[in-house]
Protein backbone atom coordinates (compact mmCIF):
# COMPACT_ATOMS: atom_id res chain seq x y z
CA UNK A 1 0.00 0.00 0.00
CA UNK A 2 1.46 3.17 -0.59
CA UNK A 3 1.95 5.90 2.92
CA UNK A 4 0.74 9.31 2.58
CA UNK A 5 4.29 10.62 2.10
CA UNK A 6 4.15 8.39 -0.94
CA UNK A 7 1.39 9.71 -2.52
CA UNK A 8 2.26 13.30 -1.86
CA UNK A 9 6.19 12.60 -3.11
CA UNK A 10 4.07 10.98 -6.13
CA UNK A 11 2.66 13.84 -7.78
CA UNK A 12 0.29 13.24 -11.01
CA UNK A 13 1.92 9.91 -11.90
CA UNK A 14 3.14 7.37 -9.82
CA UNK A 15 5.76 4.23 -10.45
CA UNK A 16 3.35 1.47 -11.35
CA UNK A 17 2.73 -1.05 -8.83
CA UNK A 18 0.89 -4.64 -9.93
CA UNK A 19 -1.57 -6.25 -7.72
CA UNK A 20 -1.72 -9.39 -8.05
CA UNK A 21 -4.15 -11.85 -6.30
CA UNK A 22 -3.02 -15.29 -5.24
CA UNK A 23 -5.47 -17.98 -4.64
CA UNK A 24 -3.35 -20.45 -2.12
CA UNK A 25 -4.39 -24.10 -1.31
CA UNK A 26 -4.22 -24.82 2.84
CA UNK A 27 -2.18 -27.95 2.18
CA UNK A 28 0.69 -26.85 0.26
CA UNK A 29 1.08 -23.88 -1.15
CA UNK A 30 -0.48 -21.10 1.82
CA UNK A 31 2.03 -23.77 3.80
CA UNK A 32 4.83 -22.57 1.55
CA UNK A 33 4.03 -19.23 1.78
CA UNK A 34 3.92 -19.48 5.70
CA UNK A 35 7.76 -21.33 5.51
CA UNK A 36 8.69 -18.33 3.01
CA UNK A 37 7.90 -15.76 6.41
CA UNK A 38 9.01 -18.11 9.22
CA UNK A 39 12.22 -18.17 7.04
CA UNK A 40 12.14 -14.24 6.67
CA UNK A 41 12.62 -14.71 3.12
CA UNK A 42 12.23 -11.06 1.37
CA UNK A 43 10.15 -11.10 -1.85
CA UNK A 44 7.41 -8.72 -3.34
CA UNK A 45 5.00 -6.70 -1.36
CA UNK A 46 2.58 -6.86 -4.40
CA UNK A 47 0.39 -10.02 -3.74
CA UNK A 48 -2.87 -10.20 -1.90
CA UNK A 49 -2.63 -13.50 -0.77
CA UNK A 50 -6.57 -15.81 -0.57
CA UNK A 51 -6.55 -19.12 1.17
CA UNK A 52 -8.82 -21.52 -0.03
CA UNK A 53 -8.96 -25.24 1.06
CA UNK A 54 -8.06 -26.76 -2.16
CA UNK A 55 -6.82 -25.56 -5.46
CA UNK A 56 -9.96 -26.44 -6.81
CA UNK A 57 -12.18 -24.57 -5.33
CA UNK A 58 -10.82 -21.49 -7.63
CA UNK A 59 -13.77 -21.12 -9.22
CA UNK A 60 -13.63 -19.23 -12.67
CA UNK A 61 -15.73 -16.95 -11.64
CA UNK A 62 -13.71 -15.98 -8.68
CA UNK A 63 -10.44 -14.81 -11.23
CA UNK A 64 -12.69 -12.48 -13.57
CA UNK A 65 -13.92 -11.03 -10.69
CA UNK A 66 -10.33 -10.15 -9.30
CA UNK A 67 -9.38 -8.92 -12.76
CA UNK A 68 -13.01 -7.15 -12.85
CA UNK A 69 -11.96 -5.33 -9.64
CA UNK A 70 -8.58 -4.09 -10.54
CA UNK A 71 -5.96 -7.48 -10.25
CA UNK A 72 -2.99 -6.99 -12.76
CA UNK A 73 -2.39 -10.94 -12.35
CA UNK A 74 -4.08 -13.82 -10.64
CA UNK A 75 -2.15 -16.35 -9.30
CA UNK A 76 -3.10 -19.95 -8.56
CA UNK A 77 -1.17 -22.40 -6.03
CA UNK A 78 -1.95 -25.84 -5.53
CA UNK A 79 -0.04 -29.17 -4.52
CA UNK A 80 2.09 -31.23 -6.84
CA UNK A 81 -0.13 -33.78 -9.32
CA UNK A 82 -0.64 -36.73 -7.18
CA UNK A 83 0.05 -34.87 -3.78
CA UNK A 84 -3.84 -33.46 -3.61
CA UNK A 85 -5.07 -33.19 -0.29
CA UNK A 86 -8.62 -34.45 -1.98
CA UNK A 87 -7.05 -36.56 -4.41
CA UNK A 88 -8.42 -34.86 -7.48
CA UNK A 89 -8.97 -31.38 -7.29
CA UNK A 90 -5.34 -29.95 -8.56
CA UNK A 91 -6.15 -32.12 -12.04
CA UNK A 92 -9.32 -29.95 -12.14
CA UNK A 93 -7.67 -26.62 -11.48
CA UNK A 94 -5.40 -27.56 -14.24
CA UNK A 95 -7.92 -28.33 -16.49
CA UNK A 96 -9.68 -25.07 -16.13
CA UNK A 97 -6.61 -23.35 -15.73
CA UNK A 98 -5.74 -24.34 -19.37
CA UNK A 99 -9.44 -23.55 -21.20
CA UNK A 100 -9.73 -19.87 -19.04
CA UNK A 101 -6.14 -18.92 -19.75
CA UNK A 102 -6.87 -19.47 -23.51
CA UNK A 103 -10.61 -17.61 -23.16
CA UNK A 104 -8.89 -14.48 -20.88
CA UNK A 105 -6.47 -14.19 -23.97
CA UNK A 106 -9.25 -13.83 -26.68
CA UNK A 107 -10.81 -11.00 -24.17
CA UNK A 108 -7.42 -9.27 -24.06
CA UNK A 109 -5.97 -10.59 -21.00
CA UNK A 110 -2.14 -11.39 -21.63
CA UNK A 111 -0.84 -14.94 -20.51
CA UNK A 112 1.56 -13.80 -18.42
CA UNK A 113 -1.25 -11.97 -15.99
CA UNK A 114 -2.72 -15.47 -14.97
CA UNK A 115 -0.06 -18.00 -13.53
CA UNK A 116 -0.65 -21.64 -12.19
CA UNK A 117 1.81 -23.12 -10.10
CA UNK A 118 2.81 -26.45 -8.18
CA UNK A 119 4.74 -25.70 -4.66
CA UNK A 120 4.52 -27.79 -1.71
CA UNK A 121 4.71 -27.09 1.54
CA UNK A 122 8.42 -27.30 2.45
CA UNK A 123 9.24 -24.88 -1.14
CA UNK A 124 8.95 -21.64 0.44
CA UNK A 125 12.20 -20.55 -1.55
CA UNK A 126 9.89 -21.09 -4.78
CA UNK A 127 7.15 -18.82 -3.31
CA UNK A 128 9.68 -15.96 -3.42
CA UNK A 129 10.85 -16.61 -6.62
CA UNK A 130 7.27 -17.32 -8.19
CA UNK A 131 6.15 -14.54 -6.95
CA UNK A 132 8.66 -12.22 -7.64
CA UNK A 133 9.27 -13.17 -11.11
CA UNK A 134 5.63 -12.97 -11.72
CA UNK A 135 5.39 -9.04 -10.52
CA UNK A 136 8.41 -8.60 -12.88
CA UNK A 137 6.66 -10.10 -15.71
CA UNK A 138 3.19 -8.37 -14.84
CA UNK A 139 5.23 -4.83 -13.95
CA UNK A 140 6.61 -5.02 -17.81
CA UNK A 141 3.34 -5.51 -19.33
CA UNK A 142 1.88 -2.28 -17.17
CA UNK A 143 -1.33 -1.71 -15.65
CA UNK A 144 -4.57 -3.87 -16.99
CA UNK A 145 -6.54 -1.35 -19.11
CA UNK A 146 -9.21 -4.11 -20.02
CA UNK A 147 -11.83 -1.35 -21.33
CA UNK A 148 -9.63 1.25 -22.62
CA UNK A 149 -11.80 2.10 -25.53
CA UNK A 150 -14.73 2.56 -23.73
CA UNK A 151 -12.76 4.54 -21.10
CA UNK A 152 -11.77 6.65 -23.80
CA UNK A 153 -15.52 6.78 -25.20
CA UNK A 154 -16.35 7.74 -21.62
CA UNK A 155 -14.07 10.31 -21.51
CA UNK A 156 -14.89 12.09 -25.23
CA UNK A 157 -19.04 11.65 -23.78
CA UNK A 158 -18.10 13.61 -20.12
CA UNK B 1 -65.49 -1.35 -20.38
CA UNK B 2 -61.73 -0.28 -18.66
CA UNK B 3 -58.70 0.94 -21.26
CA UNK B 4 -57.09 -2.16 -22.24
CA UNK B 5 -53.04 -1.96 -20.81
CA UNK B 6 -50.95 0.19 -23.84
CA UNK B 7 -48.33 -2.03 -24.60
CA UNK B 8 -45.45 -1.58 -27.19
CA UNK B 9 -42.51 -3.59 -28.83
CA UNK B 10 -39.72 -2.46 -30.02
CA UNK B 11 -36.18 -3.51 -31.86
CA UNK B 12 -32.39 -2.23 -31.32
CA UNK B 13 -29.45 -4.37 -32.27
CA UNK B 14 -31.21 -7.27 -33.54
CA UNK B 15 -31.92 -10.25 -36.20
CA UNK B 16 -35.52 -10.04 -36.19
CA UNK B 17 -36.08 -13.15 -34.48
CA UNK B 18 -37.55 -12.01 -30.84
CA UNK B 19 -39.94 -10.50 -33.11
CA UNK B 20 -41.00 -13.39 -34.77
CA UNK B 21 -41.15 -15.38 -31.18
CA UNK B 22 -44.22 -13.22 -30.69
CA UNK B 23 -45.70 -14.18 -34.03
CA UNK B 24 -44.95 -17.51 -33.00
CA UNK B 25 -47.65 -17.53 -30.01
CA UNK B 26 -49.83 -18.68 -32.98
CA UNK B 27 -53.43 -18.74 -31.48
CA UNK B 28 -52.14 -17.41 -28.61
CA UNK B 29 -51.57 -14.31 -30.25
CA UNK B 30 -54.59 -13.75 -30.39
CA UNK B 31 -55.21 -13.61 -27.23
CA UNK B 32 -52.42 -11.22 -26.27
CA UNK B 33 -54.05 -8.70 -28.91
CA UNK B 34 -57.83 -9.12 -27.84
CA UNK B 35 -56.46 -8.43 -24.03
CA UNK B 36 -53.98 -5.52 -24.50
CA UNK B 37 -53.73 -1.79 -26.83
CA UNK B 38 -50.77 -2.30 -29.38
CA UNK B 39 -49.48 1.65 -29.60
CA UNK B 40 -46.10 0.89 -30.98
CA UNK B 41 -44.47 -1.83 -32.53
CA UNK B 42 -42.58 -0.52 -36.17
CA UNK B 43 -42.15 -4.30 -37.43
CA UNK B 44 -46.22 -4.55 -37.55
CA UNK B 45 -47.86 -1.73 -37.56
CA UNK B 46 -47.16 2.11 -39.03
CA UNK B 47 -46.22 4.28 -35.65
CA UNK B 48 -43.34 6.42 -35.80
CA UNK B 49 -40.71 7.62 -32.94
CA UNK B 50 -43.04 11.36 -33.03
CA UNK B 51 -46.20 9.57 -32.35
CA UNK B 52 -44.07 8.06 -28.85
CA UNK B 53 -42.70 11.30 -28.30
CA UNK B 54 -46.44 12.94 -28.46
CA UNK B 55 -47.62 10.76 -25.57
CA UNK B 56 -47.08 11.26 -21.79
CA UNK B 57 -44.84 9.81 -19.81
CA UNK B 58 -45.42 6.64 -18.46
CA UNK B 59 -48.87 6.52 -20.72
CA UNK B 60 -47.51 2.63 -22.07
CA UNK B 61 -48.27 0.46 -19.58
CA UNK B 62 -45.48 -2.62 -21.06
CA UNK B 63 -42.45 -2.28 -23.67
CA UNK B 64 -41.13 -4.85 -24.55
CA UNK B 65 -37.65 -4.55 -25.76
CA UNK B 66 -35.71 -6.72 -27.56
CA UNK B 67 -31.97 -6.25 -29.08
CA UNK B 68 -28.93 -4.53 -27.57
CA UNK B 69 -27.90 -1.53 -27.40
CA UNK B 70 -24.36 -0.63 -29.65
CA UNK B 71 -25.48 2.83 -31.52
CA UNK B 72 -26.55 6.59 -30.51
CA UNK B 73 -30.00 5.96 -32.15
CA UNK B 74 -30.64 2.82 -30.01
CA UNK B 75 -29.75 4.17 -26.42
CA UNK B 76 -31.94 7.59 -27.54
CA UNK B 77 -35.05 4.86 -28.20
CA UNK B 78 -34.23 3.11 -24.67
CA UNK B 79 -34.03 6.09 -22.89
CA UNK B 80 -37.30 7.63 -24.30
CA UNK B 81 -39.12 4.22 -24.09
CA UNK B 82 -37.74 3.99 -20.83
CA UNK B 83 -39.38 7.65 -19.99
CA UNK B 84 -43.01 6.62 -21.31
CA UNK B 85 -43.58 3.35 -19.86
CA UNK B 86 -44.46 1.89 -16.31
CA UNK B 87 -42.74 -1.14 -17.08
CA UNK B 88 -40.22 -1.87 -19.30
CA UNK B 89 -39.04 -5.77 -20.22
CA UNK B 90 -35.80 -6.68 -21.86
CA UNK B 91 -36.98 -9.30 -24.06
CA UNK B 92 -34.62 -11.83 -25.57
CA UNK B 93 -31.29 -12.66 -25.21
CA UNK B 94 -29.80 -9.88 -26.35
CA UNK B 95 -31.75 -7.21 -24.33
CA UNK B 96 -30.99 -9.03 -21.12
CA UNK B 97 -27.26 -10.60 -21.59
CA UNK B 98 -25.85 -8.63 -24.72
CA UNK B 99 -26.71 -11.64 -26.67
CA UNK B 100 -24.80 -12.45 -30.61
CA UNK B 101 -23.84 -8.86 -31.44
CA UNK B 102 -21.78 -8.61 -27.85
CA UNK B 103 -19.12 -10.66 -29.22
CA UNK B 104 -18.23 -7.66 -31.25
CA UNK B 105 -16.82 -6.63 -27.55
CA UNK B 106 -14.11 -9.08 -28.34
CA UNK B 107 -12.65 -6.47 -31.16
CA UNK B 108 -12.80 -2.70 -31.13
CA UNK B 109 -15.01 -0.01 -33.30
CA UNK B 110 -11.91 0.86 -36.08
CA UNK B 111 -11.27 -2.96 -36.27
CA UNK B 112 -15.23 -3.59 -37.30
CA UNK B 113 -15.66 -0.84 -39.50
CA UNK B 114 -12.31 -1.02 -40.92
CA UNK B 115 -13.47 -5.27 -41.45
CA UNK B 116 -17.20 -4.38 -43.21
CA UNK B 117 -16.38 -0.82 -44.78
CA UNK B 118 -12.83 -0.99 -45.44
CA UNK B 119 -12.18 2.60 -46.71
CA UNK B 120 -15.64 3.40 -47.92
CA UNK B 121 -16.98 4.72 -44.68
CA UNK B 122 -21.06 5.48 -44.02
CA UNK B 123 -21.44 9.02 -43.94
CA UNK B 124 -21.55 11.40 -40.68
CA UNK B 125 -25.20 11.74 -40.50
CA UNK B 126 -25.81 8.02 -39.26
CA UNK B 127 -25.89 6.75 -35.45
CA UNK B 128 -22.74 6.63 -33.91
CA UNK B 129 -21.65 2.89 -33.66
CA UNK B 130 -20.38 2.94 -29.89
CA UNK B 131 -17.11 0.62 -29.21
CA UNK B 132 -19.08 -1.25 -26.64
CA UNK B 133 -22.48 -3.18 -27.04
CA UNK B 134 -24.85 -2.87 -24.11
CA UNK B 135 -27.23 -4.76 -22.37
CA UNK B 136 -30.52 -3.00 -21.57
CA UNK B 137 -29.93 -2.57 -18.16
CA UNK B 138 -26.80 -1.34 -18.75
CA UNK B 139 -28.06 1.85 -20.11
CA UNK B 140 -31.41 2.47 -18.74
CA UNK B 141 -33.51 1.18 -15.24
CA UNK B 142 -34.66 -2.49 -16.87
CA UNK B 143 -37.89 -3.94 -15.02
CA UNK B 144 -37.88 -7.65 -15.72
CA UNK B 145 -36.18 -10.28 -18.33
CA UNK B 146 -37.77 -12.69 -20.13
CA UNK B 147 -34.85 -15.09 -21.71
CA UNK B 148 -34.22 -17.07 -25.04
CA UNK B 149 -32.80 -16.80 -28.45
CA UNK B 150 -35.49 -15.65 -29.30
CA UNK B 151 -37.79 -16.65 -25.76
CA UNK B 152 -40.13 -19.86 -26.80
CA UNK B 153 -43.53 -18.97 -27.18
CA UNK B 154 -44.18 -21.18 -23.76
CA UNK B 155 -41.86 -18.36 -22.21
CA UNK B 156 -43.40 -15.56 -23.89
CA UNK B 157 -46.96 -16.47 -23.07
CA UNK B 158 -46.57 -17.14 -19.67
CA UNK B 159 -44.49 -13.99 -19.47
CA UNK B 160 -47.55 -11.73 -21.07
CA UNK B 161 -49.85 -13.32 -18.62
CA UNK B 162 -47.93 -12.48 -15.49
CA UNK B 163 -47.09 -9.12 -16.70
CA UNK B 164 -50.76 -8.52 -17.13
CA UNK B 165 -51.41 -10.17 -13.78
CA UNK B 166 -51.87 -7.52 -10.65
CA UNK B 167 -49.64 -9.90 -8.87
CA UNK B 168 -46.31 -9.07 -10.05
CA UNK B 169 -43.25 -10.79 -9.49
CA UNK B 170 -40.40 -8.41 -7.41
CA UNK B 171 -38.61 -6.13 -9.99
CA UNK B 172 -35.61 -7.78 -11.40
CA UNK B 173 -37.02 -10.90 -12.20
CA UNK B 174 -36.66 -12.97 -14.95
CA UNK B 175 -39.69 -14.43 -16.37
CA UNK B 176 -38.54 -18.24 -16.43
CA UNK B 177 -37.71 -21.19 -14.98
CA UNK B 178 -34.96 -21.65 -12.59
CA UNK B 179 -33.98 -24.40 -13.24
CA UNK B 180 -30.71 -25.75 -15.19
CA UNK B 181 -31.88 -27.22 -18.10
CA UNK B 182 -30.11 -30.63 -17.40
CA UNK B 183 -32.75 -30.74 -14.82
CA UNK B 184 -35.73 -30.98 -17.34
CA UNK B 185 -33.89 -32.49 -20.38
CA UNK B 186 -35.45 -35.93 -21.44
CA UNK B 187 -31.69 -37.49 -21.88
CA UNK B 188 -31.12 -36.19 -17.80
CA UNK B 189 -31.67 -40.28 -16.99
CA UNK B 190 -28.63 -41.56 -19.71
CA UNK B 191 -26.09 -38.76 -17.89
CA UNK B 192 -23.64 -41.45 -16.26
CA UNK B 193 -22.96 -41.06 -12.73
CA UNK B 194 -19.12 -39.95 -13.11
CA UNK B 195 -19.04 -38.09 -16.81
CA UNK B 196 -15.42 -37.74 -17.92
CA UNK B 197 -14.59 -37.36 -21.72
CA UNK B 198 -11.41 -37.68 -24.03
CA UNK B 199 -11.58 -34.90 -26.07
CA UNK B 200 -15.06 -32.47 -27.43
CA UNK B 201 -16.43 -32.46 -30.48
CA UNK B 202 -18.23 -30.14 -33.25
CA UNK B 203 -21.93 -31.51 -34.27
CA UNK B 204 -21.01 -31.75 -37.48
CA UNK B 205 -17.95 -34.09 -36.91
CA UNK B 206 -19.62 -37.04 -35.17
CA UNK B 207 -22.52 -39.18 -35.65
CA UNK B 208 -25.22 -38.01 -32.57
CA UNK B 209 -26.43 -40.97 -30.46
CA UNK B 210 -30.17 -39.63 -30.05
CA UNK B 211 -31.14 -40.57 -27.08
CA UNK B 212 -27.91 -40.18 -24.80
CA UNK B 213 -26.64 -36.96 -22.78
CA UNK B 214 -25.31 -35.00 -25.46
CA UNK B 215 -22.10 -33.85 -22.89
CA UNK B 216 -21.31 -37.65 -22.00
CA UNK B 217 -21.02 -37.85 -26.37
CA UNK B 218 -18.41 -35.15 -26.32
CA UNK B 219 -20.64 -32.14 -27.43
CA UNK B 220 -20.47 -28.67 -25.71
CA UNK B 221 -23.43 -28.71 -23.97
CA UNK B 222 -24.10 -25.87 -22.21
CA UNK B 223 -27.47 -27.48 -20.05
CA UNK B 224 -25.52 -27.44 -17.23
CA UNK B 225 -25.45 -23.34 -16.21
CA UNK B 226 -28.05 -22.68 -18.27
CA UNK B 227 -31.80 -21.66 -17.35
CA UNK B 228 -34.24 -24.11 -18.24
CA UNK B 229 -37.79 -23.27 -19.71
CA UNK B 230 -37.68 -23.29 -23.00
CA UNK B 231 -38.83 -26.94 -23.41
CA UNK B 232 -35.36 -28.28 -24.20
CA UNK B 233 -36.18 -28.32 -28.20
CA UNK B 234 -32.48 -27.86 -28.99
CA UNK B 235 -32.09 -31.10 -27.55
CA UNK B 236 -35.04 -32.59 -29.16
CA UNK B 237 -33.64 -31.34 -32.45
CA UNK B 238 -30.42 -33.59 -30.96
CA UNK B 239 -28.28 -30.07 -30.89
CA UNK B 240 -26.55 -29.38 -27.92
CA UNK B 241 -27.85 -26.41 -25.38
CA UNK B 242 -25.62 -22.87 -26.81
CA UNK B 243 -26.69 -20.95 -23.55
CA UNK B 244 -29.48 -18.34 -25.09
CA UNK B 245 -31.21 -18.56 -21.61
CA UNK B 246 -28.57 -17.08 -19.84
CA UNK B 247 -27.39 -18.07 -16.70
CA UNK B 248 -29.53 -19.90 -13.85
CA UNK B 249 -30.04 -17.61 -10.67
CA UNK B 250 -26.85 -18.66 -9.00
CA UNK B 251 -24.65 -18.15 -11.22
CA UNK B 252 -23.07 -14.79 -11.66
CA UNK B 253 -21.03 -15.41 -15.24
CA UNK B 254 -22.25 -18.33 -17.18
CA UNK B 255 -19.31 -18.50 -19.69
CA UNK B 256 -17.19 -18.92 -16.87
CA UNK B 257 -19.77 -21.29 -14.89
CA UNK B 258 -20.07 -23.43 -18.05
CA UNK B 259 -15.97 -23.26 -18.85
CA UNK B 260 -15.47 -24.68 -15.29
CA UNK B 261 -18.03 -27.78 -15.93
CA UNK B 262 -16.70 -28.87 -19.21
CA UNK B 263 -13.05 -28.44 -18.35
CA UNK B 264 -12.86 -30.12 -15.41
CA UNK B 265 -14.59 -33.73 -16.76
CA UNK B 266 -11.62 -34.36 -19.51
CA UNK B 267 -10.56 -37.64 -18.54
CA UNK B 268 -6.35 -36.91 -19.00
CA UNK B 269 -4.14 -35.60 -15.94
CA UNK B 270 -0.87 -34.80 -18.23
CA UNK B 271 -0.56 -31.28 -18.94
CA UNK B 272 -0.07 -32.03 -22.89
CA UNK B 273 -2.64 -34.39 -23.35
CA UNK B 274 -5.02 -31.60 -21.85
CA UNK B 275 -3.89 -29.04 -23.64
CA UNK B 276 -4.52 -31.13 -26.85
CA UNK B 277 -7.79 -32.26 -25.87
CA UNK B 278 -9.06 -28.37 -24.51
CA UNK B 279 -7.82 -27.54 -28.35
CA UNK B 280 -10.86 -28.88 -30.06
CA UNK B 281 -12.97 -25.78 -28.33
CA UNK B 282 -11.15 -23.81 -30.69
CA UNK B 283 -13.51 -20.65 -29.59
CA UNK B 284 -13.93 -20.65 -25.93
CA UNK B 285 -14.84 -17.19 -25.79
CA UNK B 286 -17.64 -17.49 -28.54
CA UNK B 287 -18.74 -20.20 -27.34
CA UNK B 288 -19.22 -19.65 -23.93
CA UNK B 289 -20.22 -16.27 -24.16
CA UNK B 290 -22.38 -16.73 -27.34
CA UNK B 291 -25.17 -14.68 -25.85
CA UNK B 292 -23.69 -13.19 -22.34
CA UNK B 293 -20.32 -11.06 -23.70
CA UNK B 294 -21.62 -7.81 -22.48
CA UNK B 295 -23.41 -8.92 -19.07
CA UNK B 296 -19.98 -10.89 -18.45
CA UNK B 297 -17.86 -10.01 -14.96
CA UNK B 298 -14.76 -9.23 -16.68
CA UNK B 299 -16.82 -6.91 -19.24
CA UNK B 300 -20.03 -5.52 -16.66
CA UNK B 301 -17.66 -4.90 -13.79
CA UNK B 302 -14.87 -3.09 -15.54
CA UNK B 303 -17.21 -0.93 -17.11
CA UNK B 304 -18.81 -0.35 -13.70
CA UNK B 305 -15.90 0.47 -12.32
CA UNK B 306 -14.52 2.80 -15.13
CA UNK B 307 -18.14 5.15 -15.03
CA UNK B 308 -17.85 5.39 -11.09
Amino acid sequence: MLSGKTIQKAESRPAFEPRIIAFFCNWCTYLAADLAGTSRLKYAPNVRVIRLMCSGRVDPQFVLRAFAEGADGVLIGGCHPGDCHYQEGNYKTLRRFVLLRRTLKQMGIEEDRFRLEWISAAEGDRVRAVVNDMVEKVRALGPLRLNAAVEEEEAVHA
Amino acid sequence: MPDKPKVAFYWCASCGGCEEAVVDLADGILDVAAAVDIVFWPVALDFKRADVEAMADGSIDVTFLNGAIRTSEQEEMAHLLRRKSKTLVAFGACAQLGGVPGLANLFDREGILQEVYGDSRPGDDLPVLFNDVRALDQVVETDYYVPGCPPAPAIVLKAVQTLLNCARPPKGAILASDRALCDECARKATKPEKLTVAEFHRPHQVIIDEEKCLLAQGLVCMGSATRGGCGAVCIQGNMPCSGCCGPVGTVRDQGAKVLSALASIIESKEDMEIEHALASIPDPAGTFYRYSLPASLLRHKTRERILQ
